[in-house]
Formats: C-alpha cells, sequence, structure tokens
C-alpha cells in the first residue's frame, strides 16, 4: 500500500513523485532559491544589471540613511497598527453583531464582504473619487452648509494615512468578520448556557469569557492581516501613488520602483531582503506557537 | 448548487470543521422573534451603519458612472442622476485612452481573460494533482515540500520578483502572457494544494484502497474516483483563482507588456493618467467594468466564496 512506509528506492512510486515535480520546482526553485538570490544580490553593488560585486552593508547603509525609506517604514507601522487594531475591533464587533440571531444575516454578511472580492485598485480609485476634495465628501459636508469644512486627507501629508486605512478597512475587514464569525458559531453552547445561569450580561460574556476563548482565531487573523499589510502596494498605487510628496510611500513600493523604476537593482534587493525580516519576524514565533502546541497544517 | 452537496469534511482540524459547517448552515438557534427592543434596535442599528459604509462607495461608483460631466461638475457625489446617460460606459469600454492605445477597456478585458481561464486552469491541475499525490502516494519527503510551499505563501512577493524576471526571460516568456500564466500558477499552488489536500484527506481512504485492488493507476484513481467526487472543492477552487487572478496588479504590471497589460493596470492608467481632462464618470465606469467579473461571481457563488476563503484563512 503507498500509504505505509517509506518507499525504498528512488523509482518507487515515481508517478506521484512526477506529479509532484511542479509542487517541489515552486518550492525549491521560486520560495527558497529566488529568495535567496535577491538576498545575496543585496550584498552587492547591483544597479541596471545585477552583478556580484559584494559591497558589504552599504547597500542597508544607504537604505536606512533613505528619507523615503524612512517614511515607508514609518507609514508601514503606523498603517499596520492602526489597520490591525481596527479590523480586529470591528471584525469582532460585526462578528458579534451578526451572531445575535437576527434576520437577513446572509445580506447583512453579503454586503459587509463584498469589498474583498474586489482588486486593490478598484478599491484605491473608488475611495480617491470619494475623498476628492472638489467633489466628494469634503464638497458634500461644506454644500450643507458647514463651508469652513475642511477634510482633504489625500492632499495633507499628516492625514493621507487616514485615506488608505478607510479604503484599506473598506476592503478588508470583511474577511476578518467573517472568520471570527465562524470562530464565534465554533464555542460550545453550553459555554453560554453556563454563563446565563450565573447571570453574566451578554457583553461580559463577550469580551470575559468567549474573547479568550477566541485566541487561536484571532491569532489566525492576526497573521492574515499583518501578511496583507506588508504587501500594502496596489492600494497606495492607486489612491495616492505614494503622495502628496513622499508622505504616503511603502516598502513594497520603494523595492518596486527601485528594481523597476529607478534601476537600482542593489537597493530594490536590500528593500526586499528586509520585507523578508519582518516577515519572518512575524512567522516564526507563530509557527513556533504553532508547531508546540499540535502538529498540522 | 445546494449546501446538500457538500459532504462534511472530517479530516479538517475539528476546531475549524465545526465552525465552517456552522457557518455555511447559519445559526441554529430559535427562529428570530419579531419583538424589537432596546438592544435589538442597536443591533440593527450598528449592523446598518456598518451596511452604510460598505455600499456607499459602491452606490457613488454607480451614481457617478452614469452622469455626464456637466452634472458631476454641479451636483453632489451622492445624488442618482438626474439624467441617465450610458456614454461614460461606452467610452470606458471603448475609446479610454492609456499611453499611445485608445481602445479603451475592452483590451485588458480580453487580456484579462486570456490570463485568467489558462492561469485558472493550470493552477488548479497542478495543484490538485499536488493534493492527490500529498494525501494517497506520499513519498520521503513529500511533506517537507509541502511545509515549504506553505511558508513560501508568506513570503513578500517583492523578495521573489526580480529573479523570476530572468527566469521567464531565459525562458523566452518575459512580457507575454504565457510568462504571467506560470507566475499565477506558482504564486497560486500554496492555498489551492492545501485546499485540495485537506479535501482528499477527508475522503475516506477505503475508496482508494478498493480502486487499487481492482488495479486502477496512479492517474486511473484520481481521474475517475476522485476528480468525479471533488465537484465542489473545484468550484471554490476556481472562485479562489478567478477573482484572485483577475484582481491582481503587481505580477501584470512586472511580468507584462503595455499590449498585454491585464484589466486592472489598464485601469490604474487611465485613472492616474497624469496628462488630459479628468473624466470622472468615464474612471468610474472603468472601475466598475473592472470589477464585475469578481463580483459576479461574488455574489453567485455566495456561500461559496466565503468557503473557499475560509479555507484560505486557515492556511496559517
Amino acid at each position: 500500500m503507498a500509504r505505509s512506509g517509506p518507499p525504498l528506492r528512488l523509482f518507487q512510486n515515481w508517478q506521484a513523485k512526477l506529479a509532484a515535480t511542479p509542487m517541489i520546482l515552486t518550492a525549491l526553485v521560486v520560495f527558497i532559491g529566488c529568495s535567496l538570490w535577491t538576498v545575496v544580490y543585496s550584498f552587492t553593488n547591483s544597479r541596471l544589471l545585477p552583478r556580484l560585486d559584494f559591497v558589504g552593508l552599504s547597500q542597508y547603509e544607504r537604505l536606512w540613511s533613505t528619507p523615503r525609506w524612512q517614511v515607508s517604514i514609518e507609514n508601514l507601522a503606523i498603517y499596520g497598527i492602526c489597520a490591525l487594531v481596527l479590523t480586529l475591533a470591528i471584525g469582532f464587533l460585526l462578528a458579534v453583531l451578526l451572531d445575535q440571531k437576527i434576520r437577513f444575516e446572509d445580506g447583512f454578511r453579503t454586503i459587509i464582504l463584498f469589498p474583498y472580492a474586489l482588486s486593490f485598485i478598484v478599491t484605491g480609485v473608488v475611495w480617491q473619487w470619494i475623498l476628492n476634495p472638489d467633489f466628494g465628501l469634503q464638497h458634500i459636508v461644506r454644500s450643507m452648509g458647514f463651508s469652513g469644512f475642511t477634510f482633504d486627507p489625500l492632499n495633507d501629508p499628516n492625514l493621507v494615512i487616514l485615506a488608505l486605512l478607510a479604503a484599506g478597512i473598506w476592503q478588508g475587514a470583511g474577511l476578518t468578520t467573517v472568520i471570527m464569525l465562524a470562530g464565534l458559531r465554533g464555542i460550545d453552547e453550553d459555554v453560554w448556557k453556563a454563563a446565563r445561569v450565573d447571570g453574566i450580561a451578554t457583553w461580559k460574556t463577550y469580551i470575559f469569557i468567549i474573547l479568550p476563548m477566541m485566541k487561536p482565531v484571532f491569532a489566525t487573523c492576526i497573521v492574515l492581516i499583518s501578511a496583507g499589510i506588508i504587501k500594502l502596494y496596489d492600494l497606495v498605487v492607486a489612491l495616492t501613488r505614494g503622495g502628496p510628496g513622499i508622505a504616503s510611500e511603502v516598502p513594497a513600493k520603494y523595492v518596486y520602483d527601485y528594481m523597476f523604476g529607478n534601476q537600482n537593482l542593489g537597493q530594490g534587493f536590500a528593500a526586499s531582503t528586509m520585507m523578508l525580516a519582518a516577515v519572518l519576524a512575524i512567522i516564526i514565533p507563530f509557527a513556533l506557537f504553532r508547531l508546540g502546541r499540535k502538529r498540522h497544517v | 448548487m445546494s449546501d446538500a452537496a457538500f459532504p462534511a469534511r472530517a479530516a479538517t482540524p475539528a476546531r475549524t470543521a465545526a465552525p465552517r459547517g456552522r457557518l455555511l448552515d447559519g445559526p441554529a438557534g430559535v427562529a428570530p422573534t419579531r419583538r424589537m427592543n432596546p438592544k435589538r434596535i442597536m443591533v440593527y442599528g450598528g449592523l446598518i451603519v456598518f451596511s452604510l459604509y460598505y455600499l456607499l462607495p459602491l452606490w457613488v461608483m454607480v451614481m457617478t458612472s452614469l452622469k455626464g460631466m456637466p452634472e458631476i461638475r454641479m451636483g453632489n457625489i451622492f445624488a442618482p442622476p438626474m439624467e441617465i446617460t450610458f456614454e461614460p460606459w461606452v467610452k470606458a469600454w471603448s475609446q479610454a485612452c492609456t499611453g499611445l492605445n485608445c481602445d479603451g477597456l475592452s483590451r485588458g478585458f480580453f487580456n484579462s481573460v486570456a490570463i485568467t481561464v489558462p492561469a485558472t486552469i493550470l493552477s488548479i491541475a497542478v495543484a490538485a494533482v499536488n493534493g492527490y499525490a500529498l494525501v494517497n502516494w506520499r513519498f520521503k519527503g513529500s511533506e517537507v515540500f509541502f511545509t515549504i510551499l506553505i511558508f513560501g505563501a508568506f513570503i513578500p512577493y517583492q523578495v521573489m520578483i526580480y529573479p523570476i524576471v530572468i527566469i521567464l526571460r531565459e525562458m523566452g516568456l518575459m512580457g507575454s502572457v504565457w510568462g504571467l500564466v506560470l507566475v499565477h500558477v506558482v504564486f497560486g499552488m500554496p492555498i489551492i494544494t492545501l485546499l485540495f489536500r485537506n479535501y482528499f484527506s477527508s475522503l475516506p481512504p477505503e475508496l482508494f484502497k478498493a480502486a487499487r485492488v481492482d488495479g486502477a493507476g496512479f492517474w486511473g484513481i484520481f481521474l475517475r474516483v476522485l476528480v468525479p467526487m471533488s465537484l465542489p472543492i473545484f468550484t471554490v477552487a476556481v472562485i479562489l483563482q478567478v477573482t484572485g487572478i483577475w484582481n491582481d496588479f503587481l505580477f501584470g504590471v512586472i511580468y507584462t507588456r503595455p499590449d498585454s497589460y491585464p484589466m486592472t493596470v489598464q485601469l490604474n492608467n487611465i485613472v492616474n493618467s497624469v496628462q488630459g481632462v479628468r473624466e470622472y464618470n468615464v474612471n468610474m465606469a472603468a472601475t466598475l467594468l473592472t470589477g464585475l467579473v469578481p463580483l459576479t461571481i461574488y455574489f453567485l457563488s455566495g456561500k461559496l466564496f466565503v468557503r473557499g476563503i475560509a479555507a484560505g484563512a486557515v492556511k496559517g
């Protein structure tokens, strides 16, 4: 039986190995090979073409002394923390609301999740239009009589992150809601019965009993949201193009612009290696945590 | 397709399997009461406020795309059009300019179709066979490769995009639709393989053993026994891949040339082009056209879409 026991020779079970070749190639050549390639070349002074001319850490020194990279990191940190907290909060709140045995649950869930089906480019373009200072929100509020009202995040370096947050959460919070709702539905009915018998208020039950029980669900959401935040690119391109000035630049855009726009590959490689390091810093503790609890993927 | 078509997925971890099933079936408690009390009002009030936040952009898109430019300049983006015009849609589809091409989004639409269809079919075919081999024909190291594959899903694409440019150039596929198809097959592999692996391992092993006893081989069992009973999971995979590939921007902009740009890239170029008068109604019509395919799939597939992303969510 193929299921039992390891094969003795290389050619045993050869059809399965042949069928798994695309997976093996993807894992080894793309995921490991290409990542290592980029890491190695981040220590070179490649510009227009990749060259193996090692210059130590000088790409990284330049990277961290470039104002645009510093702004990108700062933006990612601010956006990341806000998006994570808000998405988790909104996701949990909406999941709790949807879990109240309401009418039209399917309808509400459909509405909350539909932006997730859209591309970030579509999302960015729509929010660019809604936040347009001459026609959008600011214009509407002003024409209602508040003529001094100013809300122009797309042209205000201090507020532009708000525009990214509004659009990003619009697109992504539905996913968190659905996962959390699934988590809430997975909680044993007996927990609720016990809480009811003890006369604990519903909201208290949610916060002090259900919330701690949802830790694994939160962990999954945090990993998913974080992975999305680090990759944040399309939305910025479509909504702000990094502007005004460099106020809404993000690391992924820095990488793309240096690799394909500025013909400065070394900088692009160094920046992308930093992104990889950031992801590993999130994934490895999570993976150890999961592996430590139970072995399954 | 009815929910009864889905067998319970025993192999998924119990913690996640139960909620997924419950989510699809809806709440199991007593039927909602008609009585309205302050608590119910708060619940519905909260949901309605959030629904407005989610629906308003869609409303604004549709309304703007049906107005003429003079009305947009005068009016309110939330107001319905006084005079409905479909001209922006026609213009977005067949006349809007990106760079030198002025044949509208139709070009991007057909490029996206030419990319999405083969990429979806290929990536699902490859991943389904992978999942099958991982469950029924394990070999030494197969789980190791699978683990690398799953962790690879979290590597930022930016780390891998440039070496892939070199690989595609060496293969003579750089700039072509097929190069992009290959990239989508590679990056779609982790999640779709996981989907099929979990599904196949939930099927009773006796099925596989019986087919073996009957003398069926690797491909025979896959094609004649497993594939016919896996239609629901294939549907979920198609939904996941079509929306994912259609919505891609990064790979499209890197691995194709302007004449084979997918729709998202073209949309961005139309809307964010610096020169020319900005025609917001055409932009919104173009945006809706680009979102139409994934939105249609979303609204038609309903619970299957939820199931697909729920499966994707467990990948951590």
